[in-house]
C-alpha cells in the first residue's frame, strides 16, 4: 500500500477529478523504466480523463550514477513549470543521460542551464528527491519500475495490456 | 518450505566469510542491532535486485545503527565480484561450505532448490530474533519490513 499519499506537491498529469490514479516510481536510468515510458503514454491516451499519472523519483545511484542528477533536473524543471517536458526529454534520450544532455534539455526547455548546473553542483533538489525515495521505501518500492493505482502496489509486468486490465480491474471495483 | 526461526528465538551463532581471508561471527555484533538478509542468489536481474535496493536505503538503517548483513550460498569471489559490480557497501557472508549450513540454522534453506529463502531476520542488541519474514522467493520484499521492525524494536 502507498504510505505517502498524492498531494498538491506531487508532479500530476491529467484530469485531477480523475478516478484512477496510476503513480510510478521511477529512476530515469533503468532501461525498464525507459520500456515503460512510452507505455505510460499509451495508457494514459488510452484512459483519457478517466487517469491521472503521478511520477515519483526513486534513484537506485549506486547502480545508475547518472539518476539522481537527473531526478535533480526534473524537479528543477518543476519549479520552472516544466516538470514533463523535462521528464519526457530525459526519457526520449536515455541513451546520451548525463550532464550534458541536462543542461541542453534546460536551453531547449528555455530555462537556463547556468541555474541548472548551479542547482546540480549546491544538490539543491536531493531532499526532494530523499524524500520522494523514502516515501517509496516505505511503501514497498523494491525496484523500478514500481506501480501503484489507486494507491495499491501493481506487480505484474510493465506492459500495456497488463497494466490496462490492472486499472480497469481496479475501476470496476471501486464504482462511483 | 519449512519454517523460519520466529520473533522471540536466540539467534543462531554463526562464523562465516566475509572476504577470501576474513570471517565475520555474528556474535562479534553483539550490542548492535543486525539485519540479516537471506537471499537466493547474487546476480539476479538488475533493477529490481534486493541488495542493490538494501545498498541504498544503508543510511536509513545506519541511523538506528544497524548492521546489515547479506547471506546466500554463493562463495567468497563470486560475492566479490558481485559487491564490486554493484558497488555494494554492506559485507556479503557465504553460506558455502558446508553449503547453506546457516541458512538451515534459520530454517531459511530451500532443499528442492539448493539455496536460501528471501528470509529477513531482524536481531535485537542481546542477539535474540526480534522480527522475521520470509517472502515468496520471487519476491523482493523491500525494506519497509525491515525498517518499521527497526522502530518497533526497544532501544
Amino acid at each position: 500500500m502507498l504510505k505517502a499519499p498524492v498531494t498538491a506537491s506531487d508532479h500530476i498529469q491529467g484530469d485531477q477529478a480523475a478516478p484512477v490514479t496510476l503513480l510510478e516510481y521511477g529512476d530515469y536510468e533503468c532501461p525498464h523504466c525507459g520500456h515503460a515510458y512510452p507505455i505510460i503514454k499509451r495508457i494514459q491516451k488510452h484512459f483519457g480523463k478517466q487517469l491521472k499519472f503521478v511520477f515519483r523519483n526513486f534513484p537506485l545511484s549506486e547502480m545508475h550514477p547518472n539518476a539522481e542528477g537527473a531526478a535533480e533536473a526534473a524537479e528543477f524543471a518543476g519549479t520552472k513549470g516544466r516538470f514533463w517536458e523535462m521528464h519526457d526529454g530525459i526519457f526520449e534520450n536515455q541513451q546520451e543521460l548525463g550532464v550534458p544532455l541536462l543542461l541542453t534539455l534546460a536551453e531547449t526547455l528555455g530555462l537556463s542551464a547556468p541555474d541548472l548546473r548551479n542547482a546540480l553542483m549546491d544538490r539543491e533538489y536531493a531532499p526532494r528527491v530523499k524524500s520522494d525515495f523514502l516515501g517509496g521505501v516505505r511503501s514497498g518500492v523494491n525496484g523500478t519500475p514500481t506501480f501503484f493505482i489507486n494507491g495499491q502496489r501493481h506487480d505484474g509486468l510493465p506492459d500495456f495490456e497488463d497494466l490496462v486490465a490492472a486499472i480497469e480491474a481496479r475501476m470496476s471495483s471501486e464504482p462511483d | 518450505m519449512g519454517q523460519i526461526l520466529e520473533a522471540g528465538t536466540v539467534a543462531p551463532d554463526f562464523s562465516l566469510h566475509v572476504t577470501p581471508d576474513q570471517k565475520l561471527a555474528l556474535s562479534e555484533l553483539r550490542g548492535r542491532p543486525v539485519i540479516l538478509a537471506f537471499y537466493p542468489a547474487d546476480w539476479s536481474p538488475v533493477c529490481g535486485d534486493q541488495m542493490a535496493l538494501y545498498n541504498e536505503v544503508l543510511s536509513e538503517f545506519q541511523k538506528f545503527g544497524a548492521e546489515l548483513l547479506g547471506i546466500s550460498v554463493d562463495g567468497v569471489w563470486c560475492h566479490e565480484a558481485f559487491t564490486k559490480d554493484r558497488h555494494l557497501h554492506f559485507p556479503l557472508l557465504a553460506d558455502y561450505e558446508p553449503k547453506g549450513a546457516v541458512a538451515k540454522k534459520y530454517g531459511a534453506y530451500r532443499d528442492e532448490d539448493g539455496f536460501c529463502e528471501r528470509a529477513l531476520f531482524m536481531i535485537d542488541r542481546k542477539g535474540k530474533i526480534f522480527w522475521s519474514y520470509c517472502s515468496p522467493v520471487a519476491v523482493n520484499p523491500g525494506a519497509d519490513g525491515i525498517l518499521q521492525a527497526m522502530e518497533e524494536m526497544p532501544k
